[in-house]
């Protein structure tokens, strides 16, 4: 099924939820697409609580909050979220595209608006010679199906909440060893102990150090050599889970045939309109002479977007500038 | 000016000045020594990841919880690992000498 809108905008970050605000004050629908499984992009991935102090009139404000009040913003324009998948490809129609995600959502559009930030957020991957020969075989990154590991030997890496909380729920089934450089874990204090209980146990061992190689043996498990400041081992395996945490990579957008500056989307300052007609880049994502990675001129880049956008979706008529605080009809669509 | 020694990726040492109350992933993000800091310097990533030279670790400010925790989305890690966004420069910081970690 193909669902229509006017605009697909790809990220939900703050620049992506704004564009939502402005472009819905010209009574253009919009379709919003994301990697995470949360809105608010880096703002609420990266530092949620971390406070912020030049948003315009918030002398301080969390990446949470400016999430939660964008959101509360942007709801009488009913924007429609696909959250948890990566958009792939994008085809050229006789009216607009057509935005497909790895997951199989089909959008289509006037025009897509890429707000991606620095693009998407993907598991940082350790830096083990030849890892990617042993991905999705012995080595994964996520837990789809947990019944694939039941009974089987486990090597997990990292300290944060999914190495402990995957440590902790495994280990009911398979044989769970834990590595991580130090004795101390990031993830929250409740996993630690059930982690630390389960360790007392016996149920599951903790190795201290890095990974430093990747090898397979004839019965298609994996060795891998670690090492700390005191020692070098290694332990066989039957998967290796590493969780270290995300990284974010410009992914399938630079395959599009935007014209690119060192990995940013080149735009032009009027319309943020990229060298492709219809396509539109705002936010950290974009580059043009003099631009500042700030949130606030993410904003500015949506409300200019949004005048162009326009003339696609309604090219018979006229977009008469108006103000939230004066015009009626404006404050009838927000509901206030 | 204050100086730093800053050792890239390939190797090569070069030394640039620096103004105090900057942090040093600032600099090195200035003057393009491919220091991604892809949080923008909040300690909510691991992309700024540098090897201070033994001689200065006692002279910097001891890590917090925050930056120890970050450094474990890292790799490569060693006993002088410090996240760049967390150094505050100063005067008495001249003559640092660092090292960029790996990607």
């Amino acid at each position: 099924m193909i669902e229509k809108t006017d605009v697909a905008i790809i990220g939900a970050g703050p620049v992506g939820l704004f564009a939502v605000f402005e472009l819905g004050l010209l009574n253009i629908k919009c379709h919003l697409i994301d990697n995470l499984d949360k809105v608010g992009g880096q703002c609420a991935e990266l530092y949620p609580e971390k406070p912020i102090y030049d948003i315009p009139s918030r002398p301080i404000v969390t990446g949470q909050e400016l999430t939660d009040e964008l959101i509360k913003q942007i709801n009488p324009f009913k924007p429609q979220f696909h959250l948890n998948q990566q958009v792939d490809k994008i085809t050229k129609t006789e009216t607009g595209w057509i935005v497909e995600t790895n997951i199989g959502t089909k959008v289509e559009a006037k025009c897509i608006v890429v707000a991606a930030g620095a693009g998407s957020f993907v598991p940082r991957k350790p830096p083990i010679e030849n890892i990617e020969n042993f991905e999705n075989k012995n080595v994964f990154y996520a837990v789809r199906d947990k019944s694939m590991f039941s009974g089987k030997n486990l090597l997990i890496a990292g300290g944060g909440d999914s190495a402990l909380d995957w440590t902790n729920e495994l280990s009911k089934d398979s044989n769970v060893s834990l590595i991580h450089r130090r004795k101390d874990f990031r993830a929250a204090p409740d996993s630690v102990s059930k982690m630390q209980e389960l360790e007392t146990k016996g149920k599951i061992k903790f190795l201290k150090g890095q990974i430093k190689t990747i090898s397979n043996t004839e019965d298609s498990k994996i060795i891998l050599q670690y090492e700390n400041d005191e020692e070098k081992s290694q332990i066989e395996v039957d998967y290796l889970l590493p969780f270290f945490g995300l990284k974010m990579e410009l992914g399938p957008i630079a395959d599009w045939g935007l014209n690119l500056h060192e990995n940013l989307i080149k735009v032009d300052t009027e319309k943020f309109e990229t060298s492709t007609p219809s396509i539109f880049a705002i936010g950290d994502i974009n580059w043009y002479p003099g631009k500042l990675k700030l949130i606030l001129s993410g904003f500015h880049e949506s409300a200019l977007m949004a005048q162009e956008v326009f003339k696609y979706c309604f090219p018979d008529k006229k977009n008469i500038f108006r103000y939230t605080t004066s015009s009626k009809e404006l404050q009838k669509k927000l509901g206030v | 000016m204050p100086k730093l020694i800053i050792k890239d990726r390939s190797g090569k040492k070069s030394e640039i000045e620096f103004n105090s109350n900057f942090t040093l992933m600032e600099i090195l993000r200035d003057n393009d020594y491919g220091i991604e800091a892809s949080c923008g310097g909040c300690c909510a990533c691991a992309t700024c990841h540098v090897y201070v030279d033994e001689k200065w670790t006692n002279k910097l400010k001891n890590m917090d919880d925050d930056e120890e925790s970050m450094l474990d989305q890292a790799f490569d890690i060693k006993n002088n690992s410090r996240l760049s966004c967390q150094i505050d420069l100063s005067e008495e910081l001249d003559g640092l000498e660092i090292e960029i970690a790996p990607e």
